[in-house]
């Protein structure tokens, strides 16, 4: 919760005026203007939305207007759960507002111990290291473990994390098209058979919401004697016998090597790890760049981080409720004449997609002004140039809530006419 | 025709259709500059490529091939 701010209308970004010679970033100068003109039309900036009070994992205020939250990785609602909260309280009460300090030094604390006790509990792995981020998570395990001379093979759809690992080691990489087997087979067959190799998949792919065909890419990466990593960033909490992910559900939890995951979706609130099974993976700690040079995460944040997973383990009810909200809104925008990123609902992703900019901002606008916020994606986030609005769910939106969502998403589509 | 002439004509085959501008190719065609590729295009030649002479050509490579000569050289040191 915060005390009530102001919206920008826009962020101003560009000023009149020819840049002085010499003007580092006279480079962005045609983003600058495609804003711009985008919001000379007069619609509010999309990634300038300030959300004045949060209500509930489900609803904030902006612009002053009570808005139901459909744009946050919050699946499992775990933000406002009592004992998590109150787990955050009291570790901020006893141990601070921070550690100033790496977690190789002074900034491993009792409860980064727990967090860690409590990822192991939950994967079933021996070994669990906690990042200060997701994306310093990938950046640190992927660049350490893939060094000169190997290879790593990635999804052409996978996370910018995942492709910045890549850029902060030495490794060469190479992409195959997104979820096919064939290409990934047919790669791997052309390299080096003695090299090592790390394989990357995602369970989820949000841009889309897809999911990977893990079971068949697990096959052929194990067939080439690579080792797999597999990132669940989208998955954990709501896949699975025990909520671990895709890679569980998939049945293939014995082949996958390390599991890359963070706690800013599900587990709802931030900080990011990876856990493994490899005997010797606790050296990560000593040689992982993006873990030994920056600060660890806050006592309160590994506690809420903590006391959530553990709460994690024994949702089946906010499980199965987020899937039925899923599947729910799916059939729904379809029924109204959208179109979305995947022909069923396979994750609590939905992504609606749009023509061109034009068009999807008008419709994001329209939500908004109806009283949902979703996220807008474009290029070069998204695959395939495509323009999008992203929906993606929470265990805590009620039934009623969906109802609403549905009505809002037929006026607003009507409204722009893009649905008939 | 030498090896290298040959694989100049495998490879402009290739470009022909990602060729919307229709640009003439030759070694010092670039590909950013003069076909005006994006990177989703440049992802979908690089694979036909690769197949096409059943090679890998890694994205670290990819970063130093800027013109139409470049990649045929890179593409007849791979295959050798």
């Amino acid at each position: 919760m915060s005390d009530a701010a102001t919206t920008p209308d826009a962020v101003r970004l560009g000023d009149e005026g020819t840049p002085p010679a010499g003007d580092l970033l006279s480079k962005f100068d045609a983003l600058i203007a495609e804003r711009q003109a985008l919001l000379d039309t007069g619609v509010r900036d999309p990634y300038a939305i300030v959300m004045e009070e949060v209500l509930s994992p489900t609803a904030a205020i902006i612009s002053g207007r009570e808005t139901i939250l459909l744009g946050t990785y919050n699946y499992m609602g775990m933000t406002f759960d009592p004992d998590v909260v109150a787990a955050g309280k009291q570790a901020l009460d006893e141990f601070g507002a921070g550690t100033t300090g790496s977690r190789v030094l002074n900034g491993t604390y009792q409860g980064h111990r727990e967090c860690e006790d409590a990822l192991k509990e939950f994967y079933g792995t021996s070994s669990a290291i906690v990042f200060s981020t997701g994306y310093q998570a990938n950046l640190g395990v992927i660049s350490t473990l893939a060094g000169k001379g190997d290879y790593i093979i990635l999804d052409a759809d996978s996370h910018a994390s995942i492709y910045d690992g890549c850029w902060l080691g030495n490794a060469e990489v190479v992409r195959f098209r997104h979820n096919s087997v064939e290409d990934l087979d047919k790669r791997l067959g052309r390299l080096p058979r003695e090299a090592g190799k790390l394989v990357i998949l995602e369970g989820v792919y949000s841009m889309l919401g897809d999911i990977a065909p893990l079971k068949e890419m697990v096959a052929v990466a194990k067939k080439h004697g690579c080792m797999i990593l597999c990132d669940e960033a989208h998955g954990m909490g709501f896949f699975g016998e025990h909520g671990r992910g895709v890679f569980e559900e998939a049945g293939v939890s014995d082949d996958i090597d390390f599991v890359v995951g963070t706690f800013s979706k599900s587990v709802g609130t931030v900080g990011g790890f990876c856990v493994s099974n490899h005997p010797k993976f606790e050296v990560l700690r000593l040689v992982c760049r993006p873990y030994v040079f920056t600060a660890s995460l806050p006592p309160s944040v590994v506690a809420t981080a903590a006391a959530s997973i553990r709460k994690l383990m024994h949702a089946g009810e906010k499980r199965a409720h987020l899937w039925k909200n899923s599947r729910r809104l799916h059939q729904g925008l379809r029924d109204l004449g959208y179109t979305l990123g995947t022909p069923t609902a396979q994750s609590a992703i939905i992504a609606v997609i749009f023509p061109d900019q034009e068009t999807a901002v008008g419709v994001w606008q329209a939500l908004l002004e109806l009283g949902l916020y979703v996220n807008m994606a474009r290029p070069p986030a998204t695959p395939a140039g495509m323009f999008l609005l992203r929906c993606s769910l929470c265990a805590a939106h009620t039934d009623e809530q969906v109802g609403q969502i549905l009505e809002m998403f037929a006026t607003a589509g009507r409204a722009v006419g893009c649905i008939a | 025709m030498s090896d290298r002439d040959q694989t100049f004509a495998k490879v402009t085959q290739a470009i022909e259709p990602f060729n919307k501008k229709q640009a003439a190719l030759t070694d010092d065609t670039s590909f950013a500059r003069d076909l005006e590729w994006d990177s989703l295009t440049v992802m979908d030649f690089v694979a036909a490529i690769e197949d096409e002479f059943d090679i890998i050509i890694t994205m670290n490579m990819q970063a130093e091939i800027e013109t139409v000569g470049q990649l045929v050289d890179a593409v007849e040191k791979l295959k050798a």
